[in-house]
């Protein structure tokens, strides 16, 4: 009796081993795939992808709370999903909400990034989050220099 | 490819707060090293300021709240329990890079920390009160006992590399105190609105940086005759994840890096250089746009050509040769790389805003540097820029190190003033009242920095 439960526990354990070992290889390989074979997994990852982002969208739901939103400066509108999933992964939003741009500007920037730091395609989204942040961080015209912001307080 | 691995890697990288993404990395450090640091470095400062955030929390009363918040904190008692209040998350990070509570964080990530003026006013720069300015990812775990620097490239005689302490111990060490300023410092004034973070004017330190001569190390390795450039490289992780990228690899010309100032810094104030400022190692060409100074050092290039390492070229830390039209855009070919930093005044105190009663003399103070040059005059005035007088200048400690000036005004009638500041440096050049050239990134703005004061 006793000599079979060792016997049976060493079977599940080698089990478990070689499913551990298989978990590990397979994931190795999927990765060397991705990096030395993508043409061979394209339309896996495309169809991967989406779903992610599907996933990420739902993620950042339940991350981007209205406080959120409002203390890194963003605000609804249409876009603005894109806009979380495509422009906050890399850099925070706050890089987005410090600054003021037109349509083509904003385009300038996109394409400076892609060219340079890596940025994915936007494809068809694009239009869209170019919308959103030509109409919500849009440049306001200002004189050579503004007049000074002051916070007054007594001097002893 | 390498942009469908980068968005790979990101997906990691936001799935790595579930613990089966961090298993996995745990399983693919041997083969994908780099990937799995990078992931591991943003997420151990994620976690780490998230730890600090909590035991914070945890050793907080609401009493303690209100009195951080400096106001009650109305309906307190609806906060959800375990509620954290929006505003202490900024709170918190500053905490946990050792920063004053009063910094301003422009960006997150990358960290962009920026100083208020009149939290400047120490002669030498504190940590806690030094802007912060990064490209990538701060590095979280540095084991200094395996910490080496590699000199290499197409100028050096032979590739060779130093241990920390080898270099600590085996060239003399100097001292100085020299003024670091971010390239895009004031970059917030421009119009039209230039990309990057948008600097006000407390972009700006001058601490005392203790370390060697890149000369020494120079001619201990032996450079060829044709070199013209020497490029940094650090370990800090590209911000898109991809490992083959370096965040930021600039550099500085040879005869910068011939000068006595130029070290290989191991202390900043006479301790350890921060991790937020490149410990345990770090370049520092004080004078020259903060960006040359390379942080967390682990190779330096010795090139024959122009060094080109990312956010050397154009348009980063570059201005156009031959100015151009705000908002316009011109070829890479007119413009040049940004060496010595222009002349510029800060007031340090006292902060803008002050209200005092008329027949007080107020003290003004504050520093000016001119890069690589000297100040040879600091002047202020009361009425928009109509008169002007002179303030005292102390001469400065060293090459590159800023100076102070100090004076005091008497005002002639009750009401609202603007104290301006204007330095000049010995070639006779001064600060612009309005914001100088645009240029297509927005460096270089050094007009005249403007406090407000009211007399009742």
């Amino acid at each position: 009796m006793k000599e079979e439960d060792i016997k049976r526990m060493i079977r599940f354990v080698s089990i478990l081993g070689f499913l551990l070992l298989f978990l590990v290889l397979s994931s190795i390989g999927v990765v060397l795939m991705l990096q030395y074979q993508p043409d061979l997994v394209q339309g896996w990852l495309a169809k991967e992808k989406s779903r992610n982002s599907e996933q990420i969208n739902e993620a950042f739901q339940d991350e981007w709370t209205p406080e959120k939103l409002e203390e890194v400066g963003l605000v609804e509108g249409e876009g603005l999903q894109l806009v979380l999933a495509n422009c906050t992964n890399c850099h925070s939003a706050k890089l987005v909400t410090q600054n003021r741009f037109t349509r083509e500007g904003w385009i300038q920037v996109i394409r400076w990034m892609q060219e340079t730091q890596g940025f994915w395609e936007l494809g068809e989204n694009e239009d869209a989050i170019v919308d959103y942040l030509s109409t919500h961080f849009a440049p306001e015209a200002q004189g050579r220099r503004m007049p000074l912001e002051v916070e007054w307080y007594s001097l002893e | 490819m390498k942009k469908r691995f980068a968005g790979l890697v990101n997906l990691f990288c936001f799935s790595s707060k579930s613990s089966f993404a961090l298993k996995l990395n745990t399983f693919q450090t041997g083969i994908l090293d780099k990937v799995s640091l990078c992931i591991n470095f943003q997420y151990s400062i994620e976690s780490f300021v998230k730890k600090e955030r909590r035991a914070f929390i945890k050793k907080i009363t609401l009493a303690s709240l209100a009195s951080a918040l400096g106001a009650e904190i109305v309906f307190a008692k609806n906060l959800p329990k375990d509620y954290i209040p929006v505003f202490l998350e900024e709170q918190d990070s500053l905490k946990a890079f050792g920063k004053d509570s009063a910094l301003k964080v422009l960006n997150d990530r990358p960290w962009n920390i920026e100083t208020p003026i009149h939290l400047l006013d120490d002669k030498v720069t504190p940590a806690d009160k030094m802007f912060v300015r990064n490209n990538g990812s701060i590095p979280d775990k540095i084991d200094i006992s395996t910490w080496s620097l590699t000199l290499k490239g197409e100028s050096v005689q032979k590739e060779k590399s130093y241990t920390l302490s080898e270099l600590k111990n085996k060239f003399k060490n100097y001292t100085y105190q020299l003024t670091l300023e971010c390239g895009g410092n004031g970059r917030g004034e421009f119009y039209p609105p230039t990309e990057g973070n948008q600097w006000g004017q407390g972009a700006v330190s001058c601490a005392l940086w203790t370390g060697i001569r890149l000369k020494d190390l120079l001619e201990d390795v032996g450079i060829k005759k044709d070199a013209v450039y020497i490029g940094y490289h650090g370990v800090d992780a590209h911000l898109s994840g991809d490992p083959k990228k370096e965040a930021i690899s600039r550099g500085i010309p040879i005869k910068k890096a011939m000068q006595d100032e130029t070290l290989l810094a191991f202390q900043m104030n006479g301790k350890e250089i921060p991790m937020a400022h490149g410990y345990p190692l770090r370049l520092v060409a004080g004078g020259y746009p903060a960006s040359a100074s390379g942080k967390w050092l682990k190779a330096i290039s010795v090139r024959n050509i122009v060094h080109d390492g990312a956010k050397m070229e154009s348009p980063s830390y570059r201005v156009p040769i031959e100015p151009i039209e705000p908002g316009t855009q011109t070829a890479a070919e007119n413009m040049r790389i940004i060496e010595s930093m222009p002349v510029k005044s800060l007031i340090t105190h006292p902060k803008s805003g002050a209200e005092f009663s008329i027949g007080k003399t107020l003290e003004i103070r504050g520093h000016a540097w001119a890069g690589e040059e000297e100040v040879s005059k600091v002047a202020y005035s009361i009425d928009f820029g109509a008169t002007w007088q002179s303030c005292n200048l102390d001469k400065p400690v060293n090459r590159f190190a800023w100076q102070h000036f100090q004076t005091n005004i008497k005002f002639p009638k009750k009401g609202y003033y603007e104290i301006w500041v204007m330095a000049t440096d010995e070639n006779g050049n001064s600060q612009p009242m309005v914001v100088p050239g645009w240029n297509p990134k927005g460096y270089l703005n050094n007009a005249c920095h403007r406090i407000a004061v009211k007399v009742s």
